[in-house]
C-alpha cells in the first residue's frame, strides 16, 4: 500500500495556490459575474433578410451554415431560425461590443474563389492600361506575344476536350479561328449541347492575353473609396456595378492595398472555395500579422470549372451527366478539366512561378490579396494575408471552414437589442431553490457523517468556487454563457460531485468494519474508491466528449459543461479531499474513533469490543 | 443514527441483506409493468414538442410608447393565462426599445385573433394592422440538431459498451448496463409524456444528463460486484450470493447518494412547478429527478439482476454455486462430532473455549458475546503475528506447540 510517503499537507497547499491563481486570472479578466445567455439577459438580435427567391433547400442549408458559424465553438448557445422563407432571425447572448464583425460573420457569403489577375491598377504586368481601350485588341490575336509567356512553357491550352468553345460569340477580336480559339469569356449556356470544360490552363492563357470586352468592362468602371466597385451613369452619377459574382464570368473588382483602392480585371475562377478541406487563422511564424491559412483538397468531386450545372466529374476524373453517365472521358495531362483543386493549384503555380503576374483571392467579390507566386506549391496549402486582426481572421476562418451560403443576404440587416425571455423571477427563484436544495444537502452530510461531514461541506464550496471561476474564465476567453437550463445543470452536478464523497466515505467505514484502524482505512479506503471514481467518470467524460465533438449547438454546450463539471469533481477529489481527510486523521479527534469525527464505532453500527476478563464460569454443553 | 448504522454493518458484513438478486421474477416484473406503462403512456399521451422542435409562430408588436421588461413579464402572463391552444408557453422579449416579440406555437386563426385580443387589451392604442407583425420561425433545433445529437448518442453508447466490456472484463455487464439504461430512458420519457410538459431543449438536456447518470451509477454498483466476485472466489458464496452481498454492502451508498443527488433537483423542481408556474426550469428539473430516480432504482435492483440472470448458464459460475452449496452442507454439520450431555459426563471448566474448533469459515453464534464487532482482519497487516486462516485439514503437532498442516499424497485428501 503506502510504501509513498503522503503529504497531504503539501497537496492541499498546492491544490490553494492552483486555485488562487485561477482567481488571479479571473481578476485580471475584471469580470466576477459571468455572461448570461439568451434567456437571463438577452442580447443581439441579427435580421438577415435573403436576395431574390432561394429554394428551401437552400435556405434551410444556409440557416445551418449560420448556425454553424455562431455557434462553432458550442460554448456560445446562439440562437438560430427561419422565418417565413425570407428572413434568418440570429440571436446572439450578451451585448456584443463588435456588432459590425458579428453582423459580418453572419452575412458574409463566404464565396470564396481564387481567380487570375489579368490587369491591375498597381500590377506590373498589365495588358489593359486604361486609356486605350481598344487599342491592344491585337494582343490575342498572337498567342505567342503573350508578357507572361516569358518562361517558354507551353502556354498553348488544350482545346480538345472543349468542342463547343468554338463558338464564343464576344470574341469578336480574335480571328475566327475554330481549332485552337483564345478562351472566350462569355458562354452562352443555353445554345450549348456539350458540356462547357475549363481547365487552370485556359485561365492562364486568358489572363495573359484578356478578351477585348473585358477588357473594355476594365476600363469603364471604377472602384470607389469603399472599395466597391462603380460606373457612371448617364447623368454622371456613380452608381454600384450590377456586376454578379460569377465563377464562370470575369470579373472586375477592387481590393485594398494598404489604403489605396485597387481595380483588377480577373479571371474566371480556377479554384472554389467549396474545395477547401479546412481554414484556420494563426500568425505565421516569421510574421506580425495575423492570416488565415487554408488547405486547398483535391477532391476530384468537387473540382470546379465545369458547366452547365447537370455536368460533374465523378471519382476517376470524368465527366459526367446526371445519370452518371460518363460523357466525356478523363482527359489526360495538365489541361484535365476535372483536376481537384490541390493540382489546380499546383499547375498554377508552377506557370505564376518566377513571373511577376499575380493571382488573387476574392470574398465576396472583394480582392483580399493579389500575392505572386513564390515557389510551385504541391500540397494546396496556402495563406490569406491582408491587414486582419485576430478577431476578423479567426472570423474569416470560421467562415470559411463552414462554407459558403448558397444564397445572398441584403447587405442592410436589421441589428437590435432583445430582452431577456426569462421573467426576472425566475433566475432568483432558481438560485433560491437550489441554494434551499444545497444547504439541504449539506445538513444531511453533517448529520449522517459528522465531522466527515465537514469535508464535505468544505470540498462542495471548493468545488463551486472553482466552477464559479471557470465559468467566468470561460465567458471571458470562449464567451461562454450561463442559461437557466446551465445554472440548474450545475446545481445537479453537485449531487454526483457529492457522490464522490459518499462513496469515499462509505468505502472508509467498510474498511473500518473488517477491523482496520482509521488511518489505516483511510489509505486502503482511498485505493479502492479511486478505482470506483475513475471508472464512474470515464463513464460521464466519454458522453461528454463525444457529445461535444457530435453534437451541434445546445447539446455541444452541454457536453461541454459537463465535461467540465466532471473534470472539476476529480480534481476536487483527489487534490482537496483525500489530502484534507489524510490530514484529518492525523488528528485525535478523528483517529480515535471520537463521536464527532463519525467514524465512531457507534457510527459504523459496531458494539464495543468484549470484555476480556469476563469468563464466566459454566458448563460445556 | 443508531439503527441507521447498525443497518449499514449489518449490510456490509452479510447478516442481514435484502435478496435483490434472489427474487428474479418480483423485480423483473416490477420493471417491465413500469417501463410497459412508461411507453403505453408515450403512445397514448405522445410528447408535446416545443417551438424549438416544431417551428411556430412570431408576432412582433411596436409599441410607440416604448416598451420595458416589466411590460414583456406582464404580457407573456397575460397570454399564459388567456388559455389559447398552442400559446401555453409563450415567449416574450423586448427588442430595441419599442417592440415586443411574441413567440408561440404555431396559432390557428381563432389563436391568432385570440392572442390579438389580449394583446389588444394591454395596449389598447395600438393598430393591429400595422404594428402587429406575425412571421412563421422555423425550428432552431430542427432535424439537424436532433440527426448529430443522435449519432453523438449512438457513439457514446458504442464507446461505453465497450469501455464497459474492457474494464470489467465481461461483456454481460455491458449488456446489463445498457438494459438498465433502456429502462431509465423509457421511464424518464414516459413520465414526461405523462406530465404534458412541453418538451424543450433544457428536457432534452436533461435527458442526456441522465444517459451519463444511469450508466455512472451501475458502473459504480457493477464495480463492487466485480470486486466482490473476483476476491471471494474461495468463500461459501455462488456468484449470486456474492453479487448480492455486493448490492447490500453498496446499498447505503446508493441511498445517500440518491439523498444527495434528489434534494437540489427535487427543491428545484418544487419551486419552478409549484411555486412559479410553467417555467423552463420545471422541464429539466422533471427530466433529472425522474431519470436519476430510476437510475439508482435499476442500479440496484435491475442491473444486477440481469447480470446475474446472464451470468447463470455460464459453466464456471454453474460449478461455484454447486461448491458453495456443498461447502454450506459441510459447514451446517460441524457439529455433529460435539457430545451430546449425557447425565454421567464428567464437568469440566475452563476449556471449552479453546476446544472449539478454530478452523476459519462461519463464526459461530456467540451466545456470550452477541453484537456486531469487527471482524478480525484475514490480512496480515505488518505487526505482530496473525496466523492465516487454513485451507486445508490440520490436526494437533506436538513439536511445535502449534496445529500443523497434515501432509498427504493428493489422492489420500479426499473430495473437496
Amino acid at each position: 500500500m503506502a510504501t509513498r510517503r503522503h503529504r497531504p499537507g503539501r497537496t492541499l497547499v498546492v491544490f490553494f495556490l492552483g486555485v488562487a491563481v485561477l482567481f488571479g486570472l479571473v481578476a485580471l479578466g475584471q469580470t466576477w459575474k459571468p455572461a448570461l445567455g439568451l434567456d437571463l439577459q438577452g442580447g443581439l438580435r441579427i435580421t438577415l433578410t435573403a436576395l431574390g427567391d432561394p429554394s428551401d433547400e437552400n435556405f434551410e442549408e444556409a440557416r445551418r451554415i449560420i448556425d454553424q458559424r455562431v455557434n462553432g465553438s458550442g460554448v456560445v448557445e446562439a440562437e438560430v431560425t427561419a422565418q417565413s422563407g425570407e428572413y434568418i432571425v440570429v440571436e446572439i447572448p450578451g451585448s456584443t461590443e463588435n456588432r459590425r464583425e458579428t453582423e459580418e460573420l453572419v452575412r458574409r457569403q463566404a464565396q470564396l474563389r481564387f481567380r487570375l489577375v489579368a490587369c491591375g491598377e498597381q500590377s506590373p504586368v498589365n495588358p489593359c492600361a486604361s486609356g486605350a481601350p481598344l487599342g491592344r485588341a491585337p494582343l490575342t490575336l498572337e498567342p505567342s506575344d503573350k508578357p507572361g509567356g516569358k518562361k517558354g512553357r507551353n502556354n498553348e491550352p488544350s482545346y480538345t476536350t472543349s468542342p463547343t468553345d468554338t463558338a464564343s460569340p464576344t470574341d469578336t477580336a480574335s480571328p475566327s479561328d475554330t481549332t485552337s480559339p483564345t478562351d472566350g469569356p462569355a458562354e452562352d449556356p443555353e445554345g450549348e449541347a456539350g458540356p462547357e470544360v475549363r481547365t487552370a490552363q485556359d485561365e492562364i492563357t486568358w489572363a495573359a492575353s484578356p478578351d477585348q470586352e473585358s477588357i473594355a468592362l476594365y476600363n469603364s468602371l471604377q472602384c470607389n473609396d469603399e472599395g466597391a466597385v462603380v460606373m457612371t451613369d448617364e447623368q454622371g452619377e456613380t452608381v454600384p456595378a450590377p456586376q454578379p459574382d460569377d465563377p464562370d464570368q470575369p470579373l472586375v473588382s477592387c481590393g485594398f492595398r494598404g489604403d489605396t483602392v485597387v481595380k483588377y480585371l480577373l479571371s474566371r475562377s480556377v479554384i472554389e472555395g467549396t474545395e477547401l478541406s479546412d481554414a484556420s487563422a494563426g500568425i505565421p511564424q516569421g510574421d506580425v500579422k495575423w492570416a488565415v491559412s487554408i488547405d486547398i483538397g483535391n477532391d476530384k468531386d468537387k473540382a470546379h470549372p465545369i458547366s452547365p450545372e447537370p455536368w460533374t466529374c465523378d471519382g476517376d476524373g470524368n465527366i459526367v451527366d446526371e445519370d452518371d453517365n460518363v460523357v466525356d472521358a478523363k482527359p489526360a495531362g495538365e489541361g484535365d478539366p476535372c483536376a481537384g483543386g490541390e493540382d489546380d493549384f499546383e499547375t498554377i503555380s508552377s506557370q505564376l512561378v518566377d513571373t511577376e503576374r499575380q493571382f488573387a483571392i476574392v470574398l465576396d467579390g472583394t480582392v483580399l490579396s493579389d500575392p505572386t507566386m513564390e515557389a510551385v506549391i504541391y500540397d494546396g496549402k496556402s495563406q490569406i494575408t491582408g491587414d486582419f486582426t485576430e478577431e476578423e481572421a479567426s472570423n474569416l476562418a470560421n467562415s470559411l471552414k463552414f462554407g459558403a451560403l448558397p444564397i445572398a443576404f441584403d447587405k442592410d440587416v436589421t441589428t437590435e437589442d432583445v430582452g431577456p425571455s426569462l421573467a426576472g423571477d425566475q433566475l432568483t427563484a432558481g438560485l433560491t431553490a437550489g441554494g434551499i436544495g444545497l444547504g439541504m444537502v449539506m445538513l444531511y452530510c453533517l448529520l449522517y457523517y459528522r465531522g466527515l461531514g465537514m469535508v464535505v461541506v468544505g470540498s462542495l464550496f471548493v468545488a463551486a468556487a472553482v466552477t464559479y471561476a471557470m465559468v467566468l474564465l470561460l465567458s471571458e476567453a470562449a464567451g461562454f454563457t450561463l442559461t437557466l437550463p446551465g445554472i440548474a445543470g450545475l446545481i445537479i452536478a453537485v449531487g454526483i460531485t457529492a457522490d464522490s464523497f459518499v462513496i469515499y466515505f462509505e468505502r472508509i467505514r467498510d474498511e473500518m468494519r473488517e477491523g482496520k484502524s482509521m488511518r489505516v482505512a483511510v489509505e486502503t479506503g482511498w485505493a479502492r474508491a479511486r478505482v470506483t471514481r475513475i471508472a464512474a467518470n470515464t463513464v460521464s467524460m466519454l458522453s461528454a466528449v463525444v457529445l461535444y465533438i457530435f453534437a451541434t449547438g445546445a447539446v455541444k454546450g452541454f457536453g461541454f459543461a459537463l465535461g467540465l463539471s466532471t473534470l472539476i469533481d476529480l480534481a476536487v477529489l483527489f487534490w482537496f479531499t483525500k489530502p484534507l481527510v489524510s490530514w484529518l486523521a492525523q488528528f485525535k479527534l478523528f483517529n480515535s474513533g471520537h463521536r464527532l469525527s463519525g467514524l465512531s464505532r457507534d457510527t459504523l453500527g459496531l458494539d464495543a469490543p468484549p470484555a476480556r476478563a469476563a469468563t464466566p464460569a459454566g458448563g460445556n454443553a | 443514527m443508531g439503527k441507521m448504522s447498525r443497518l449499514g454493518n449489518e449490510l456490509y458484513n452479510g447478516h442481514k441483506s435484502v435478496d435483490f438478486v434472489g427474487r428474479k421474477a418480483l423485480f423483473y416484473v416490477i420493471s417491465l409493468v413500469i417501463v410497459g406503462l412508461a411507453i403505453t403512456a408515450i403512445a397514448v399521451k405522445p410528447l408535446n414538442f416545443g417551438v424549438e422542435f416544431r417551428g411556430g409562430t412570431e408576432q412582433k408588436i411596436q409599441v410607440a410608447s416604448g416598451v420595458d421588461q416589466a411590460e414583456a413579464d406582464e404580457l407573456r402572463e397575460a397570454i399564459a393565462d388567456a388559455d389559447i391552444e398552442g400559446a401555453a408557453n409563450p415567449s416574450v422579449t423586448t427588442a430595441g426599445d419599442d417592440s415586443l416579440v411574441l413567440t408561440t406555437e404555431s396559432l390557428s386563426e381563432e389563436g391568432e385573433d385570440e392572442t390579438e385580443a389580449v394583446i389588444l387589451d394591454l395596449y389598447p392604442e395600438i393598430d393591429p394592422e400595422q404594428d402587429i407583425s406575425v412571421q412563421d420561425v422555423g425550428p432552431s433545433w430542427g432535424r439537424e440538431v436532433a440527426e448529430r445529437a443522435l449519432i453523438g448518442i449512438a457513439v457514446f453508447l458504442v464507446l461505453v459498451v465497450l469501455f464497459i466490456w474492457g474494464y470489467f472484463r465481461e461483456w454481460k455487464m455491458s449488456a446489463a448496463a445498457l438494459a438498465a439504461l433502456f429502462h431509465d430512458v423509457a421511464i424518464t420519457i414516459g413520465v414526461y409524456a405523462l406530465s404534458g410538459f412541453q418538451v424543450t431543449p433544457a428536457a432534452v438536456t436533461g435527458l442526456l444528463a441522465i444517459l451519463g447518470f444511469s450508466l455512472y451509477d451501475t458502473v459504480v454498483v457493477f464495480d463492487k460486484i466485480k470486486e466482490n466476485t473476483t476476491t471471494l472466489r474461495k468463500s461459501t458464496e455462488s456468484y449470486s450470493d456474492a453479487a448480492n452481498l455486493a448490492v447490500n454492502q453498496t446499498l447505503v451508498r446508493s441511498i445517500n447518494t440518491s439523498i444527495v443527488a434528489l434534494i437540489p433537483i427535487g427543491a428545484i423542481l418544487y419551486v419552478s412547478a409549484v411555486q412559479l408556474g410553467a417555467s423552463s426550469l420545471q422541464d429539466l428539473a422533471l427530466a433529472q429527478f425522474v431519470g436519476m430516480a430510476a437510475g439508482v432504482y435499476s442500479s440496484v435492483f435491475l442491473a444486477p439482476r440481469i447480470l446475474v440472470h446472464l451470468k447463470s448458464s455460464e459453466t464456471e459460475v454453474v460449478e461455484q454455486a454447486r461448491r458453495a452449496r456443498a461447502r454450506k452442507r459441510a459447514l451446517a454439520d460441524r457439529y455433529a462430532a460435539v457430545p451430546v450431555f449425557k447425565d454421567d459426563m464428567p464437568i469440566v471448566d475452563g476449556e471449552p473455549a479453546e476446544q472449539r474448533p478454530a478452523t476459519g469459515g462461519l463464526p459461530p453464534a456467540d451466545e456470550e458475546e452477541p453484537g456486531n464487532r469487527a471482524r478480525p482482519s484475514d490480512e496480515a497487516l505488518g505487526k505482530g503475528r496473525v496466523a492465516p486462516a487454513q485451507t486445508r485439514p490440520v490436526s494437533q503437532s506436538s513439536s511445535s506447540g502449534r496445529q500443523q498442516p497434515v501432509r498427504q499424497t493428493r489422492s489420500k485428501r479426499g473430495k473437496k
